[in-house]
């Protein structure tokens, strides 16, 4: 048994033991249970993938004179701006002004509110476009100007739902060729797509929510950031397999951290084809091993966690509720994938060599000294469930 | 016998000269066209790789000089960039030839392999990150 206290103490005084999600199984096995969970003191998990509930608060500041902003578009991506005077929040799913969309389908979606996050990050020029209607003491009707993220005051990540506990994986039974958010489906089961990191995503490692809770320090694309809330659509109640892992999307996390302390390589725009624009974000989350069993649920491996395969043609769009079978992350990770008989090629659109990459910095910022934990102060809700929308009289 | 791959940039007045048929007729070369744009409005740009012996080669590209079309040595016309590639993998059910794979399933990462890529494009609208493009395309 260890605290978050002893935990941090062994973190500054650079003596904390870390290993990687990826790199704990084999340590697990090799040494037993009981004498790593004495040994261990941090696991880092991590996921980089497109994450649509993204989006950003900026403050401009007050120009002379002073605007009150009503409409405002950056690179001529609308922000919203129904919150003060020069507040605004661009959406990572926003599309420039002007995108045909799918009018010539299927959509090539090149640039919105996900590129306009990476391209600030980057540090590059960007353009607000504002308007008001004017008043007594914010006189300004109209700006055109230039900035960088240095000249806001404020440039804060605030994502409504990341690091989904488990997704399930694309196919089309259809005839048809179809685009979505997890790319192009062939049809007759041409191809399927999945998105996780598998046995290293961060609640897969903590099914249970025993470490990762509101207030927890998340390693957010560079930044020192935390879990502010339940993520939307938390939902804690579903069948569990193995080590408790979910068998289907559960748990959700919140998250927020500074920008202007981001890296670029851990947010990038992305875009669908015919689908739209999003947000691929780069996350890590440490794990404090504070006992056996919390040490245990971090052993878990690809072969372990099953995700659904679910038809994007007809089953998602209608949500029948039908699953047309389950397959495991290291059958995912192989290449190929018997779905009911046939050989299906399967892959990703996350990237599991990011949160390789991510998982490792974690691990180096902790071992020295630079990354300390936090415990969380309210737990996620354990067993909570997702409603539906209806919709008729 | 030799193969020798190529790209050819046209300028405007020169997309009427039936170079191929000069190449197949007069040099004995084997053409194989991967991908071509020959337009009066614009310029021109064809790759290609040409099979024939180590002579014929040398003179058939001479006569592409001397027609005034820019000739040069070229791995096709799809162009990776590794650095804005995330490695997601999302490319590889639409590369036919493995020519974007992943050799390591431990590290999962993305590689590319110049020399298996048949030109087909069929990743470019499949990268979420413009890691995947073409000199074909208007941005190149």
């Amino acid at each position: 048994m260890k605290t978050y206290e002893e935990i941090n103490e062994k973190i500054l005084s650079g003596t904390a033991v870390v290993l990687t999600a990826a790199e704990i199984i084999d340590y697990v096995e090799e040494k037993g249970i009981e004498k790593a969970a004495k040994e261990v003191d941090v696991v880092t998990t991590a996921t980089f993938g497109p994450m649509c509930s993204s989006g950003c608060f900026l403050n401009f500041g007050h120009s002379t004179p002073k605007i009150r902003i009503t409409e405002a578009w950056i690179d001529d991506v609308l922000a919203y701006s129904g919150i003060a005077a020069v507040d605004l929040y661009m959406g990572a799913t926003q599309l420039r002004h002007n995108d045909p969309t799918n009018l010539d389908y299927p959509g090539e979606f090149k640039f919105g509110g996900g590129h306009v996050i990476e391209k600030l990050i980057k540090g590059d020029k960007l353009q607000l476009f504002a308007l008001s209607y004017g008043t007594d003491e914010y006189p300004l009707k109209e700006i055109r100007t230039q900035f960088t993220i240095e000249d806001l005051n404020q440039a804060i990540m605030v994502n409504p739902r990341n690091c989904y506990q488990n997704y399930n994986v694309g196919i089309n039974t259809s005839n048809k060729t179809i685009y979505t958010y997890l790319g192009k489906l062939k049809p007759n089961m041409g191809n399927l797509t999945y998105s996780s990191a598998g046995q290293l995503s961060p609640l897969l490692n903590d099914p249970l929510y025993q470490t990762i809770g509101i207030g927890s320090s998340v390693w957010l694309a560079g930044a020192k950031g935390h879990v502010y809330s339940e993520g939307t659509q938390h939902a804690s109640a579903v069948e569990r397999t193995a080590n408790d892992v979910p068998a289907e999307g559960a748990g959700t996390l919140a998250l927020t951290g500074d920008m202007k302390k981001m890296n670029a390589d851990y947010v990038r725009g992305v875009s669908f084809k015919g689908y739209g624009v999003s947000l691929a974000l780069g996350v890590g989350i440490p794990i404090p091993i504070l006992n056996e069993d919390i040490l245990q649920k971090t052993t878990i491996r690809d072969r372990d966690i099953r995700a659904q395969v679910i038809d994007y043609s007809l089953d998602y769009p209608m949500k029948t509720g039908k699953v047309l079978t389950t397959v495991n992350y290291e059958e995912l990770k192989s290449g190929s994938v018997n779905i009911l008989g046939k050989n299906v090629e399967a892959a990703s659109i996350s990237s599991y060599e990011k949160a390789i990459i991510i998982a490792e910095i974690l691990k180096s910022e902790i071992q020295d000294g630079k990354f300390t934990l936090n415990k969380p102060y309210k737990q996620l809700p354990p067993n909570q469930s997702m409603k539906s929308l209806k919709t008729g009289n | 016998m030799e193969t020798k791959k190529i790209l050819l940039t046209f300028n405007k007045n020169a997309v009427e000269k039936p170079i191929v048929y000069h190449l197949v007729k007069d040099f004995d070369l084997v053409i194989n066209i991967y991908r071509a744009s020959i337009s009066a409005e614009e310029k021109g740009l064809m790759v290609l790789d040409i099979t024939g012996s180590s002579e014929m080669i040398e003179a058939g590209i001479n006569f592409i000089l001397s027609q005034k079309v820019k000739i040069e040595d070229a791995q096709k016309s799809f162009r990776w960039d590794s650095k804005l590639c995330t490695s997601c993998g999302n490319c590889l059910t639409h590369c036919p030839v493995n020519a974007l794979h992943i050799s390591d399933r431990k590290t999962m990462k993305v590689e590319f392999d110049e020399k298996l890529c048949i030109d087909c494009m069929g990743c470019i609208p499949n990268c979420p990150y413009e890691a995947c493009g073409s000199i074909f395309e208007k941005n190149w």
